[in-house]
């Protein structure tokens, strides 16, 4: 087949895997354009930073960063407990990601939760190229995103929003993609020890500081039974 | 802030998210056979990641106050309940969100 037929067919097969991301950053990313807009930055920066930092959560932060005193150091910290998932999401890519030469780095690049959920679990059809599905979906998503933000930032306060819950349909998503791996699954072990880890953790954190606690958690009950779930197996 | 102080927070915000994206991959090279342990993780983390993530998007649901919770807690049982009756994962989505707008906008 020719490359540009190969291309075309992953496009049509990555399109509707993003069509709730579509709604979801949309909504998300105005909602972020219109905060920095209000909060006094022109659009550029909603723009240029969707692009560059593509994580939706830590660009929220990055708004009151941008607006406190400098603090490169406190800055990088933040960050790092932000994002630290993320380490999670390239240990589970690894062996996946291999071979696609130049389009590895752009995946990695790209790796938000969303993207990553849905590359992990979407079902590339047959005869669709692994590589070019993964880089479309992550395409997209950026795109919904960076629209989003540009368009929030330039239209601001004008915007009226009755869209009010709007934004369940990214929780509405990782319910359907966690349902789906339960149902894939022989044992749920792993499954509730993320729930559970992360339920508790909140509860004795709080929300602003339970991510890290809860990836400590996960790592530590997956080594310590690492014998029972690996006999157990059944990974989707 | 001066915009070169801008500039350089937005740096450190792309390049530490880069660092937590790119880090495994640097570490475990392509090349090379990944270790045993860390094979076992890149199977044994997506269900826990995915459990993670559904209460991380929850985290700001307040149960002791203001609705308790019970808009989340109704989508939730639709989204899955549509899931397991027809296994669309759209309609699953649209349900539970259209659901979910509805319950906060007119009865909440």
């Amino acid at each position: 087949m020719q490359e540009k037929g190969i291309r075309w067919r992953a496009l049509k097969a990555a399109f509707p895997n993003t069509i709730p991301i579509f709604a979801g950053f949309c909504f998300l990313g105005m909602a972020y354009g219109i905060y920095m807009n209000v909060s006094g930055f022109s659009f550029w920066y909603p723009m240029l930073m969707s692009m560059t930092i593509f994580g939706g959560s830590l660009e929220f932060v990055a708004v009151s960063m941008l607006l406190g005193a400098f603090a490169p150091l406190q800055t990088l910290l933040v960050t790092l407990m932000v994002q630290a998932r993320h380490l999670f999401y390239g240990i589970a890519m690894l062996d996946r990601f291999k071979g696609l030469g130049w389009k590895r780095i752009y995946l990695i690049f790209g790796m938000c939760d969303e993207t990553f959920s849905i590359n992990y679990s979407a079902k590339i059809p047959e005869g669709v190229d692994r590589g070019w599905f993964m880089f479309f979906v992550t395409l997209l998503n950026q795109m919904y995103w960076v629209l989003g933000a540009t368009l929030g930032g330039i239209l601001g306060s004008y915007l009226k929003f009755d869209t009010e819950g709007l934004d369940f349909v990214m929780t509405a998503m990782f319910i359907v993609i966690f349902l789906d791996q339960w149902l894939k699954e022989k044992k749920h072990y792993t499954a509730l020890i993320g729930l559970l880890v992360s339920v508790v953790c909140l509860l004795g954190f709080g929300a602003d500081s339970f991510m890290i606690p809860t990836m400590i958690g996960v790592l530590c009950f997956l080594t310590l039974f690492r014998k029972p779930i690996e006999k157990a197996g059944g990974f989707s | 802030m001066t915009i070169l102080q801008q500039v350089i927070t937005i740096t450190i915000c792309v390049l530490g998210t880069m660092a937590t994206r790119f880090l495994p991959f640097l570490i475990f090279r392509e090349g090379q056979p990944t270790p045993k342990y860390i094979q076992y993780l890149g199977k044994a983390l997506p269900a826990a990641i995915f459990g993670m993530l559904v209460v991380y998007c929850l985290r700001n649901v307040t149960i002791f106050s203001g609705s308790h919770g019970l808009p989340e807690l109704l989508a939730i049982i639709v989204t899955i309940g549509l899931h397991l009756w027809k296994r669309q994962m759209l309609l699953s989505i649209a349900g539970g969100t259209l659901c979910y707008m509805l319950l906060v906008q007119c009865l909440f």
